[in-house]
């Protein structure tokens, strides 16, 4: 008599792993990082080994600190997504500390304090995002123009971040992304058109920003080719976007901005396939997806139009997760042989 | 005609190829064979035979008691050695009643009177054989075939869509044996009185297509392909797939006017009727990168898995997981002692290296992959937190009973969460909860009916003082408890009471002499 191990069924391992996920996000990232770096200079990578540190650690001191074990839960590699996401949220030549307060945001207080990964209710990259915009508003505006010709060079970039020496040109930081600039002169009475010959805009959004945001989006096809992100999301936020923009956009084609600019413009299109795609924090039905993604849509419009801040979609991201599990509940589909009668 | 879809499910490997390679091979008959006399999930059979006695192959061993047992046929000749309990492999008892047979190798066998001309019989005769045969459904749950095949359908639906991986003993079936699926289809149609006759087979079994469509002459049976997604062959997905229709949840596919048979249940109910022969036999795929030779055999009843393994080359060093079943809904067994059993399709013995894990279990993501797997169109990760946060209640609502088990789910979860296990340790404590909030149920009914009898009969009785127009005994109002009352009754009625007390233990002396039945 020869004898074996048991276990419940099915008796195949599953194909995919949490860690394998996360892998696929931070590939779908590197068209958008490459972009980044291309147009901006090679402070992003810098801010991303910083973030990526801070993280890690911070990570590592909590799962320490909960008793539970450090090596399965630091090597999932969702701490280095919500790095790699915070970066790509804020000016590349932010001082050291920004990053470090927003990853102990993001890491201690939105991920560890709820339980770590799979039980945080609110996105961590975003909350840290938020902490950093809220606390530290100057900082956070001091981004990179993408009209000079030369980039920043690595030795710029640790001088700004590591000892807060600016480039000296004021040509090389502008205060301005494209998505402010519409915001205050928009409140100066200047006409769309007349704004869209400010050499910040490129073709649909910003200079550069634009061909950013088709990195994210190619990223994006690949999430969805491998699974990881399905497309109700992405369509929700895009297509409540564009939906809401047109009409706006047809009445007074001069005070409204195009509405593919708006796709284009900001932290959109990394939300729409990146941010707004978090399992964790979003929806897990089709159709709650679908409303989840048209909630961070409309709220980033809306933010954009009527708010302070000129670009609100760390908010609607975080405004939607209160949502999430309530559009959870109301969306559950119909169980199979139920409520229906032949 | 159009298919219709469910909802999920998988597009797995199907590793049929090994097994399927060559034909299928009749297995040496073993030493000693166990037959449990319950192998389902219904009642028991009630053991016939003693120990020591003879038996011949199809004489019975164990004879149905209701509708909701199967008889137990001898599967070859032989000595009753012991009648006693063993370990078996199902998932609901660990051990069971068996009866254990030496065989002697003669195969000595023993037939009911052949039916040969059974379009002209009644069904009532027909479903008298199937169930004196032992016949049950050999697709996986062996229920009795006879209390199915009861009420008659619309649409009967023969079922060769062997869904999971590695099993393949249906296809070898409808490969060499075609004339006998339909024969025994028509058999069944006959007996059901179905309007429409679906013979499934999924559309990666070219050979068997092939072999039933020429063996088809019967314009009435519809062959169709259904597409190969795990579990198109799960009874539920199969009658949405052809039909267009759900079964109710929590009901039964008689609901709709279908009925879902599996291929080698109609055969073995053929040949039953035609042949007079009891369920001793079935084919079993052995298979895996466990075995050296994997391949389906024709394996008696009762056979154990030990045995079928030497059958098949003996295991190969990295075997490492023994499952009776498929890969995604077997049971994983913790020996090779336990015996092949009416409704053992396949043994699998899986290698280390495809069972191991692909990463530790964590905490669930939310990804949602298993709700888009869910062929029951459920909510798995829902269903997950509820269950851990003890919400039972919850889970029951969000549909826990409609989950089939299918194991979709879990194997679709990048978290590596055992998620099917915990579906069933749900199912099982919500039972178990419902059983005693009936027991409590019961017990609060009956001590709410004692009060009243007890307020009746004192009522009663202040009542009949009253009428006497006597001073009623006030503690005869107070207190029901007390039977006896404690002021002195008068002579008459101490009488009457005293004769009405003898005859109640009379009555209760003639109960207890006569035998329950």
């Amino acid at each position: 008599m020869k004898s074996f191990a048991t276990r419940g069924a099915p008796h195949l391992p599953a194909p995919t792993s949490a860690q394998r996920v996360m892998l696929d996000v931070l590939l779908a990232l590197l068209p958008g990082i490459a972009a980044h770096v291309w147009f901006f200079g090679p402070g992003i990578l810098l801010q991303i080994v910083l973030a990526v540190s801070f993280a890690l650690v911070c990570e590592a001191i909590m799962l320490k600190a909960r008793g539970v074990s450090v090596s399965l839960f630091l090597s999932d590699l969702s701490a280095v997504v919500t790095a790699v996401l915070f970066v790509l949220c804020i000016p590349p030549l932010a001082p050291w500390w920004i990053t470090l307060v927003g990853m102990l945001g993001a890491i201690v207080v939105a991920k560890q304090w709820f339980g770590g990964i799979g039980y945080n209710l609110f996105n961590p990259a975003m909350v840290g995002y938020a902490i950093v915009l809220l606390c530290f508003p100057r900082e956070m505006s001091q981004w990179l123009s993408p009209l000079t010709s030369e980039t920043v060079s690595l030795g710029t970039a640790l001088d700004a971040v590591f000892r807060g020496i600016l480039p000296q040109s004021w040509d090389t930081i502008s205060s301005a992304t494209p998505l402010d600039t519409v915001r205050t002169l928009s409140l100066k009475d200047l006409m769309m058109p007349e704004i869209r010959h400010n050499p910040l805009f490129g073709d649909f959004g910003g200079k550069g920003w634009e061909w950013i945001a088709n990195a994210y989006a190619l990223g994006g096809f690949y999430l969805l080719w491998r699974r990881v992100i399905r497309w109700q999301v992405p369509l929700g936020v895009l297509g409540s976007v564009i939906l809401l923009s047109v009409p706006f956009w047809l009445s007074d084609p001069d005070r409204h901005p195009f509405p593919l600019a708006h796709v284009f413009s900001g932290g959109l299109m990394l939300a729409a396939f990146f941010i707004a795609t978090d399992p964790v924090t979003g929806c897990s039905t089709p159709r709650g997806r679908l409303l989840f993604g048209a909630g961070v849509g409309v709220i980033t419009l809306v933010i954009r139009r009527w708010g302070d801040y000129p670009d609100g979609v760390a908010f609607a991201v975080l405004l939607m997760n209160c949502c999430a599990p309530l559009l959870d509940r109301y969306t559950a589909p119909r169980v199979f042989g139920q409520g229906k009668r032949p | 005609m159009t298919l219709h879809r469910f909802h999920g499910g998988l597009k797995l490997a199907a590793h049929k190829s090994v097994s399927t390679a060559s034909s299928c091979a009749a297995c040496v008959l073993p030493t000693e064979l166990v037959l449990p006399v319950n192998q389902h999930a219904g009642d028991a059979a009630e053991c016939v035979v003693q120990v020591g006695q003879y038996v011949r192959r199809g004489e019975l061993i164990a004879r149905a008691v209701g509708e909701r047992s199967a008889a137990v046929h001898a599967s070859s000749s032989g000595t009753v050695i012991a009648i006693e309990m063993r370990a078996t492999p199902q998932a609901s008892a660990e051990t069971a009643l068996c009866v254990v047979i030496a065989t002697d190798g003669r195969d000595e066998t023993q037939t009911l009177t052949p039916i040969e001309n059974w379009r002209d019989v009644s069904r009532e005769i027909l479903l008298e054989r199937i169930a004196a045969a032992g016949i049950v459904g050999l697709g996986g749950a062996a229920f009795p075939s006879a209390m199915k095949l009861s009420v008659t359908r619309d649409t009967l639906i023969l079922n060769g869509a062997e869904c999971e991986p590695y099993i393949s003993c249906d296809e070898v079936l409808m490969r060499e044996r075609a004339a006998e699926v339909i024969a025994g289809t028509q058999l069944l149609a006959h007996i059901c009185k179905a309007e429409r006759v679906v013979l499934a087979v999924e559309d990666r079994m070219r050979e068997a297509h092939a072999a039933l469509a020429a063996a088809i002459q019967d314009a009435a049976i519809e062959l169709i392909c259904v597409p190969t997604i795990y579990p198109a062959g799960g009874e539920r997905q199969l009658i949405r797939v052809i039909t267009g229709h759900e079964v109710p949840s929590g009901g039964l596919p008689r609901d709709i006017g279908v009925i879902c048979h599996n291929v080698a249940t109609a055969v073995a109910a053929w040949r039953a009727v035609v042949h007079g022969e009891a369920l001793t036999e079935r084919i079993v795929t052995i298979t895996g990168r466990g075995v050296k030779k994997p391949g389906n055999f024709r394996v008696r009843l009762g056979t154990p898995i030990a045995h079928l393994v030497e059958q098949a080359g003996g295991y190969t060093p990295q075997a490492a997981r023994l499952v009776m079943g498929g890969p995604m809904m077997g049971v994983a067994l913790p020996n090779d002692a336990t015996p092949i059993m009416k409704a053992t399709n396949c043994v699998l013995v899986l290698a280390d290296k495809d069972v191991q894990p692909t990463a530790p279990e964590l905490p669930c993501i939310r990804c949602g992959e298993c709700a888009e797997a869910c062929p029951a169109q459920l909510l798995p990760q829902t269903l997950l937190t509820q269950l851990r946060d003890g919400a039972f209640g919850a889970a029951d609502q969000q549909g826990l009973f409609d989950c089939i088990e299918c194991g979709a789910c879990a194997f679709v979860c990048p978290s590596q969460i055992p998620l099917v296990d915990w579906y069933r340790f749900g199912k099982s404590e919500l039972r178990l909860r419902q059983d005693q909030l009936a027991r409590a149920d019961l017990a609060r009914a009956r001590y709410h009916a004692r009060n009243e009898r007890l307020a009746r009969n004192a009522a009663e009785r202040v009542a009949r003082v009253a009428a006497r127009g006597e001073e009623p005994a006030s503690q005869a109002a107070t207190a029901p408890e007390n039977a006896e009352p404690v002021t002195p009754q008068p002579a008459n009625t101490s009488a009457m009471d005293k004769a009405a007390v003898l005859a109640a233990i009379a009555r209760g002396k003639a109960k207890r002499q006569t035998p329950p039945t």
